[in-house]
């Protein structure tokens, strides 16, 4: 595990110092013009926002019916995650809507649901920060009501009408597009494993170091 | 013995609530000061804003739930109670459909004094299609109350519950509000689209589904101590 952080770092940098280049030569979109660029990060950012709320969701259900510790580290780092990476989602969706739009924000199923689901994630890490003792398995059930949010949010262009574009454009992208999309959403990817495996080992660390101090002050 | 347990709980809730009135007095009179604070908020030269009743009803029944979430938990917490309730031998999940029985029960005596407060401030047609109203408040109340109880019993032992009962509780529970004002709204329009207020109780009796099987799953592991 531990030996794969270098690759992971040298990786998730290479990608990302690629990505602009790339970007920049893919073709234009007819309508859209230079705004359609943001779409590399913004979709890409999403997807990793639903994988780590699923993460999240996963983990905290072991750490409840399991007290699996460990567990319970790995949703705290996804919860963290599913917050930064929601936020990228969160600016430049209105970034790219104040273009397309005209309005930086629309009370449409989509845009509402996102930041509900980003709110329950954050709500989360307040709680585990303020909640006191116990916070954890408050915390937990949570990101289990979070996890069951996530299928509603991707879904939710599709069965209500709305004005944000439904999740048939990614399957149907044009071919110069297609390269380029998928290897933002590979960058992310890595960027996110990273992330997360670091963030969860700090948390181990800290769990080690307390025990340790505890051991001391029994002495 | 599950729906024993689960009477019990409730009657108990009921007998103690029947005795003082508190929650219920101070719950109700504090859904009707948010029903002003609102109007004022969202009338226009004497005459509300679109869809304005609807929004303010369900407003008044979310804020005053909080509310009476918070009160009869502390009510157990005060005579550590909770803790007994919890080492009765009966299945924990049973306690928590009682709970929520409870709570249900007392928002909705409070939605009966709401409504036709609503009906006589806004001049709607709360009477149009009663069947209607009264299920899509039913089904919200149980939305929000079936999330809010497990996140009040859990509370109980946190510091700062107060606060971090609303926000756990909204996020979570606002698709259910959502739900409730455009349902209800469909139904204060003239004349009332039942159709649309239809499609509506779909998806809160969908959210209600979902919220209930989720408690009752986590509800045994999150109060074992």
């Amino acid at each position: 595990m531990k030996r794969s952080y270098p690759f992971l770092v040298l990786a998730a940098v290479v990608l990302f110092a690629a990505a602009p280049i790339l970007v920049d030569r893919a073709p234009y979109e007819s309508t859209m013009g230079l705004v359609q660029k943001i779409f590399y990060y913004h979709v890409p950012s999403a997807m990793v926002m639903f994988l780590s709320a699923l993460v999240c969701g996963v983990a905290s259900a072991l750490y409840l019916f399991r007290r699996n510790a460990a567990a319970d580290r790995w949703a705290s780092a996804a919860a963290e995650l599913t917050v930064v990476f929601g936020l990228i989602v969160l600016v430049t969706g209105p970034l790219w809507a104040r273009k397309a739009w005209g309005v930086w924000w629309q009370w449409d199923a989509r845009l509402t649901s996102t930041l509900l689901m980003w709110m329950i994630f954050a709500a989360y890490l307040l709680v585990r920060r303020f909640g006191g003792p116990g916070a954890e398995k408050l915390a937990a059930a949570m990101a289990v009501f979070g996890m069951a949010n996530v299928p509603f949010v991707y879904v939710s262009v599709n069965i209500w009408r709305t004005i944000h574009p439904t999740t048939r454009v990614v399957p149907t992208l044009a071919p110069g597009m297609r390269g380029v999309f998928w290897f933002a959403v590979l960058a992310f990817m890595v960027l996110f494993a990273l992330l997360l495996a670091l963030r969860a080992r700090l948390e181990a660390r800290r769990a080690e170091v307390e025990e340790l101090y505890l051991m001391v002050e029994e002495d | 013995m599950f729906f024993r347990v689960a009477w019990l709980v409730m009657r108990k809730d009921l007998t103690v609530e029947v005795r003082s009135r508190e929650i219920l007095y101070t719950t109700a009179f504090f859904a009707v000061a948010c029903v002003l604070v609102f109007s004022f908020a969202l009338v226009k030269e004497g005459r509300p804003l679109e869809d304005a009743a609807a929004g303010i009803l369900w407003i008044a029944v979310a804020f005053a739930g909080t509310l009476a979430l918070g009160r009869t938990f502390e009510r157990e917490r005060h005579s550590e109670t909770l803790r007994a309730l919890m080492l009765a031998p009966s299945p924990r999940a049973a306690i928590y459909v009682g709970k929520l029985l409870g709570i249900v029960l007392l928002l909705l005596v409070v939605e009966a004094v709401l409504v036709p407060l609503i009906g006589l401030l806004f001049n709607v047609p709360i009477l149009a299609r009663p069947l209607l109203l009264t299920g899509l408040l039913a089904a919200g109340t149980v939305g929000f109350a079936a999330v809010g109880t497990l996140f009040a019993a859990m509370l109980v032992r946190a510091r700062s519950r107060d606060v971090l009962l609303p926000v756990l509780l909204y996020p979570i529970t606002i698709p259910v509000v959502i739900g409730g004002v455009r349902g209800t709204a469909a139904l204060f329009e003239l004349p009332p689209s039942g159709e649309v207020a239809g499609m509506w109780m779909a998806l809160l009796l969908f959210f209600d589904v979902v919220f209930v099987t989720l408690s009752l799953w986590t509800f045994e592991p999150l109060m074992t101590e």
